[in-house]
């Protein structure tokens, strides 16, 4: 690969002698899900457009978990072939030595972002990634069954049980055998952090690990959380969401079978699209509240941002990508025709936005209150904490063990792995 | 030659037969060497380094810096202050005794049907009938198919919303309500060994077939002019005589069972019930910050696995010429 590179330069170089010498060939990684690629792809168009560079794209699996195993074995291993790297907003404190500080080149546009998105992705003073776009989860809703219904949109968690329970009873009773009240992400995997993490969050129940690194996971609220969220595995939920992760749940949503979906704003354009069977019969909402002491509704922080690697053999050209994807004007088409919530904040004030994407007015408040998922305080322990929370979830959720047992149980592990 | 040999002392003869045997041998000996350099670059190497790391206490991210820290990684017996004694280690590890459980169940129900199916697969396609090359062929194909793509396969079709096995068991009254195979901790496994099942007992059936075909045909005919009932002729003539081949296509099966992980990760990645030692193994290198006890999990698959391969070899007497010892 690397000595194809070479070739393949010394051969661009040798047939256009001058100008286009400079000409880099880039790859990028993207595990990008629905469109996203093939928009993805016309960006990059634009990219060779303007600077004559060229950028391959190496698809990877949607699992975010997937992703991060196979970078950090290529980051391990020197490798030379990827360039630029779509990162998770959770990776930057355990990738941090791998990518190069791109606070230098990024200083003119450092001060568009939210200084929350910056600041997740800063590392010891090192910008380790540019923002791209920034996510928080809605709760997606089928305005015409809630019309006919007569329901409104549901506040708390156990409103939305309520509703969904008796709006599939009813449509089910009318021959719509199919139909589910809520789905979400409920596979053992990254994104049942995220969902979990809201729940918990939602009832006042922290955020598993607060910043000051104290493990407060275990307490009444998110044992309350956790109850009420396994209370609707097998009733408004299907006990095959415990394997869904982001485009199963879309998949039902999207056919017209589910009341309810829990999902990033992705999902958005797509369920709008032509063959959609919900197409113009939804809205999004924030998500829900829980109930008791502190309680508030809750996003999971989201978002993917471009990070060069600090074996790329072109950097310049690596880092005049990032900042390319990541820049005012990439952020808006992604905007328009992906529905990716910008981590620029005039966007959120741009008419051409603003009317492919109504919701985005009300989205600003949302993510800027979202809960972050604890990647600083865990540093290099994160995925392993992330996987004895989503497991101990995820067992409460098909019935293994109790929420307050598992919870128990996962404080202890938690102490284990961070102490 | 012959006859100069012939005349030689039984002595002389010996030597002269041996001087042979050695030239043999060192020309054999050049012959392997390509080979054992290949292996010792490709296996052997990264094996050895394996079980190093497993010593260690190295990180992915500084593989080089790693410090010597003995059997720390396997068990470490900790007295605390208050003379609490406690065990830490992938041997003391509740979620490794879990993997080595369900890799050991995984393999064990997975290479006994595939067995039992392969053989009667292959029983089947060693009688004569029309069209018999083209079912051969055609039974092939779940192997040919990359088990990712077939694992990929299964999970669309095990789906419990747009699934086409409860959209059938469903139609057939077989199923009251879709089931979600790959999500319920008790149908996990299940759906693992189907997919496996699915997928392997061509190879199985392929390897009996060809045990099959070594039989002479004659005894079968003696045996029916003697009258011997045919399942009496199966279990007294076809199965002895298969045996050989058969205990190396179990070898094969269960070596290759023990460290599944492809169908696995695919499937169910993350569930406790399916998880075996390859999966934990892989997580812990490469997902967590674990890469020495993925290591060390690396190792004691390994040795696992050598220690069945030579109780096995031992018990069954598995000679791998294909005749029985």
């Amino acid at each position: 690969m690397k000595i194809n590179k070479l070739l393949a330069g010394l051969l661009t170089s040798v047939t256009l002698v001058a100008g286009a010498a400079q000409a880099a060939e880039l790859s990028i990684v993207s595990g990008d899900t629905g469109t996203g690629l093939a928009f993805l792809q016309s960006e990059l168009d634009i990219f060779t457009e303007q600077t004559g560079h060229t950028v391959t794209i190496v698809p990877m699996p949607s699992s975010t978990s997937d992703q991060f195993g196979q970078y950090r074995l290529w980051l391990a291993a020197g490798n030379a072939d990827i360039d630029v790297y779509t990162t998770d907003v959770i990776w930057a404190p355990q990738l941090a030595d791998q990518f190069l500080d791109l606070s230098e080149a990024a200083a003119d546009v450092i001060d568009e972002h939210y200084p929350s998105i910056i600041e997740s992705q800063t590392v010891e003073g090192k910008l380790v990634a540019i923002p791209g776009y920034t996510d928080a989860p809605a709760l997606f809703y089928r305005k015409d069954l809630l019309e006919k219904h007569g329901k409104e949109v549901p506040k708390t968690w156990s409103e939305l049980h309520a509703t969904a329970q008796e709006i599939m009873d009813a449509e089910r009773a009318e021959g719509a055998t199919d139909l589910w009240g809520f789905v979400f992400q409920g596979n053992a995997y990254e994104g049942l952090t995220c969902n979990a993490l809201e729940w918990v969050n939602s009832y006042g129940g922290g955020q598993i690990i607060e910043a000051d690194g104290t493990i407060s996971i275990n307490n009444p609220q998110a044992v309350a959380a956790l109850e009420e969220a396994a209370s609707w595995i097998g009733t408004i939920s299907p006990e095959g969401n415990l394997a869904y992760m982001e485009e199963e749940s879309r998949g039902v949503w999207q056919l017209g079978n589910a009341v309810f979906m829990r999902n990033w704003p992705y999902a958005y354009a797509l369920s709008n699209s032509d063959d959609s069977a919900v197409k113009g019969k939804f809205d999004v909402a924030p998500l829900p509240a829980g109930e008791g002491e502190g309680a508030k509704p809750s996003g999971t922080l989201g978002g993917w941002n471009y990070a060069v690697s600090k074996y790329s053999p072109e950097p310049d050209a690596a880092t005049e990508l990032a900042l390319f994807l990541g820049s005012a004007e990439s952020q808006k088409r992604r905007a328009i025709q992906q529905n990716n919530l910008p981590s620029i904040q005039a966007l959120y004030q741009d008419a051409e936005v603003l009317e492919a994407a109504p919701f985005m007015a009300a989205w600003e408040e949302i993510f800027q209150s979202a809960v972050p998922r604890p990647s600083a305080p865990a540093q290099a322990n994160y995925n392993e904490a992330s996987s004895l929370f989503w497991s101990a979830v995820h067992n409460t959720l098909s019935g293994n063990g109790s929420a307050a047992e598992n919870l128990e149980l996962l404080e202890v592990d938690l102490e284990d792995l961070l102490n | 030659m012959t006859t100069e040999a012939l005349k030689m002392p039984a002595v002389a003869q010996r030597q002269g037969r041996s001087e042979l045997m050695q030239q043999r041998v060192r020309a054999a000996r050049w012959f392997l060497l390509p080979m054992m350099i290949a292996l010792a670059v490709v296996a052997g190497w990264p094996l050895a380094r394996s079980i190093y790391f497993s010593f260690t206490d190295v990180k992915l991210n500084n593989l080089y810096g790693a410090e010597w820290v003995g059997f720390a990684n396997y068990l470490q017996i900790r007295t605390l202050e208050s003379g609490r004694t406690i065990y830490r280690g992938v041997l003391a590890d509740p979620d490794w005794w879990n993997a080595v459980w369900n890799t050991v169940r995984f393999a064990f129900w997975s290479v006994l049907w595939e067995t039992i199916l392969g053989m009667i697969v292959a029983l089947v396609l060693n009688a004569e009938f029309r069209g018999r090359g083209i079912v051969r062929a055609a039974i092939l194909i779940p192997w040919a198919i990359p088990t990712i793509v077939s694992a990929r396969m299964w999970s669309w079709m095990l789906n419990d919303q747009f699934g086409i096995l409860n959209d059938l068991g469903m139609r057939l009254g077989l199923l009251a309500a879709p089931v979600a195979w790959t999500a319920s901790p008790d149908t996990a496994m299940t759906a693992v060994l189907v997919v496996d099942i699915w997928k392997t007992t061509p190879f199985m059936a392929l390897l009996i077939l060809a045990g099959l075909q070594m039989i002479p045909k004659d005894i079968y005919e003696a045996a029916n002019i003697d009258g011997v009932h045919p399942i009496k002729q199966f279990f007294r003539i076809t199965l002895p005589l298969v045996r050989p081949a058969l205990m190396v296509a179990i070898i094969f099966r269960v070596l290759d069972a023990l460290r599944i992980f492809d169908l696995i990760y695919v499937l169910t990645p993350n569930s406790a019930a399916t998880k075996t030692m390859s999966v934990l193994a892989q997580e812990n290198l490469f997902q967590f910050d674990n890469f020495a006890e993925g290591s060390t999990q690396s190792t004691l698959l390994f040795l696992l696995i050598a220690l069945f391969t030579i109780i096995y070899i031992w018990l069954g007497k598995v000679n791998f010429d294909g005749g029985a010892r």
